[in-house]
């Protein structure tokens, strides 16, 4: 029932996630904040079931940060992807983790990078991607409208363009949005204006 | 076949009640280099006396300090290899306690965890005691600045101002002597100059006064630990060498006070 949409522009990763949380029928919250801010330079937008993919998501990130304080360094976003697709990868056949992430991250050496990582352990790294319903939707919209080094303006009405498209097609009303990007300078919320 | 085997606790009473092992991990701990630690009104301060390294070594890899959370900083004295053990247990655990309550540790869990670590060590089989006390300082979540000491034995306590390992007992005397008088008279914007002042002071009793023998770290609420500058450590030895000197000075020109109780 998530959406979430990710891609990479010039210098920076924008992610973007529903923020409704139903089941069935019913609206339990529609505030819910689905990115999560692993560390200083790292988002992690995820779908999925609801009670797993926060768990998960909270694990790994802790995680992160014991690694930070051992060693007074911070991974990168390839190695932290690596270790969330080798965590969900042995989980699946012990105790599978229902949850769908977008790993965006800004490293000082190589940039900006995405990487889509699923319940399975499916590991892609990619410009543009989703997860989740919106996937059937707009990953046409993405492929039509997307460029590599897009700015950040381009990439925020982009964005507005894929959430426009769900809104005009996905038969589930996913009122509200919440967008972060990450670049050299960290990780914020940006607006809808 | 079985006497090969650990089939009973290393740290064992002896007739008149000692933990022998327990007092000589002791001993190990007061061969290690000396670490202060002073509690200020709204700062906390750590300095540790710095190793002498060999010409070849990188300094950098010699830590005494180490940060175990946002929050909160252990030094130690004793073996080296030991704090590593409990620091990284240490840290897996404020990293554990915020997962499963999504809250920050205080000082006080966080101490009571490592010196429970450092009891069970007395009382299992065919381990040894942890070699090492530690300092450990940091803030509440409201605030408060704590500054706590563990040693091998596992008790725990809570101090204003305290210190480990050599001379500890040197610096400690010094404390006790000036510790209230400084931070009353010390207004409350001094507060991290005052307490700063007073551990490289407390230090300088037992270690050779410069910058390259003496580390310093300041906590302050909500930002860390800081780590002073060579530089800045070596303007307060300055400062404190001349109001040494000027106590001197004044104490030999005020005149031969009567000293002793003889005429």
């Amino acid at each position: 029932m998530d959406s979430v949409i990710a891609l990479v522009g010039k210098d920076f990763v924008l992610s973007a996630a529903d923020t409704s949380n139903a089941r069935s029928v019913i609206v339990m919250k529609d505030d819910v904040d689905k990115i999560m801010e692993l560390d200083s330079h790292k988002t992690l937008a995820m779908g999925g079931e609801p009670g797993d993919f926060v768990q998960f998501t909270e694990y790994i990130q802790k995680n992160l940060h014991l690694y930070e304080f051992q060693t007074g360094l911070q991974l990168s976003t390839h190695a932290v992807a690596n270790f969330i697709r080798g965590e969900l990868a042995r989980l699946i056949r012990e105790a599978p983790v229902l949850a769908n992430l977008l790993l965006g991250g800004f490293d000082a050496i190589s940039g900006p990078s995405l990487y889509y990582i699923d319940y399975l352990g499916t590991l892609e790294k990619l410009d543009h991607t989703a997860q989740g319903y919106a996937s059937f939707f707009i990953l046409g919209t993405l492929d039509r409208y997307y460029q590599r080094d897009i700015t950040l303006e381009q990439g925020i009405e982009l964005m507005k363009r894929c959430i426009q498209q769900l809104s005009k097609r996905f038969v589930i009303n996913q009122k509200n949005f919440i967008m972060k990007v990450v670049d050299k300078d960290g990780v914020r919320q940006v607006n809808f204006e | 076949m079985s006497q090969s085997r650990y089939d009973r606790a290393i740290t064992v009473f002896s007739p008149d009640g000692h933990l022998f092992q327990v007092e000589y991990a002791l001993e190990a701990v007061r061969k290690g280099t000396t670490a202060v630690g002073i509690r200020g009104k709204k700062v906390i301060v750590l300095a540790v006396e710095k190793k002498s390294i060999a010409k070849l070594q990188e300094a950098r890899t010699v830590r005494k300090m180490c940060l175990l959370d946002n929050h909160i900083c252990l030094a130690f004295a004793g073996l080296t290899a030991d704090a590593r053990v409990l620091v990284n247990r240490a840290r897996v655990e404020c990293q554990s306690y915020r997962l499963t309550v999504e809250d920050a540790p205080s000082v006080d869990y966080i101490t009571r965890y490592i010196a429970n670590l450092q009891q069970r060590y007395t009382q299992s089989g065919g381990v040894r005691p942890f070699g090492i006390s530690t300092l450990i300082i940091g803030f509440d979540t409201d605030g408060t600045p704590r500054l706590f000491q563990t040693d091998p034995s596992g008790t725990f306590s809570e101090w204003k101002a305290n210190a480990i390992g050599r001379n500890s007992k040197t610096i400690i005397e010094f404390l006790e002597k000036s510790y209230f008088k400084v931070m009353n008279e010390s207004p409350e914007e001094e507060d991290e100059k005052t307490s700063v002042k007073l551990a490289i002071r407390a230090l300088l009793e037992v270690v050779e006064g410069s910058h390259n023998n003496i580390e310093v770290a300041v906590m302050v609420p909500d930002k860390g630990l800081k780590m002073l500058e060579s530089d800045t450590i070596q303007q307060y030895i300055d400062q404190i060498e001349e109001e040494k000197a000027a106590a001197e000075e004044a104490r030999r020109t005020s005149g031969p006070t009567v000293t002793s109780s003889r005429g």
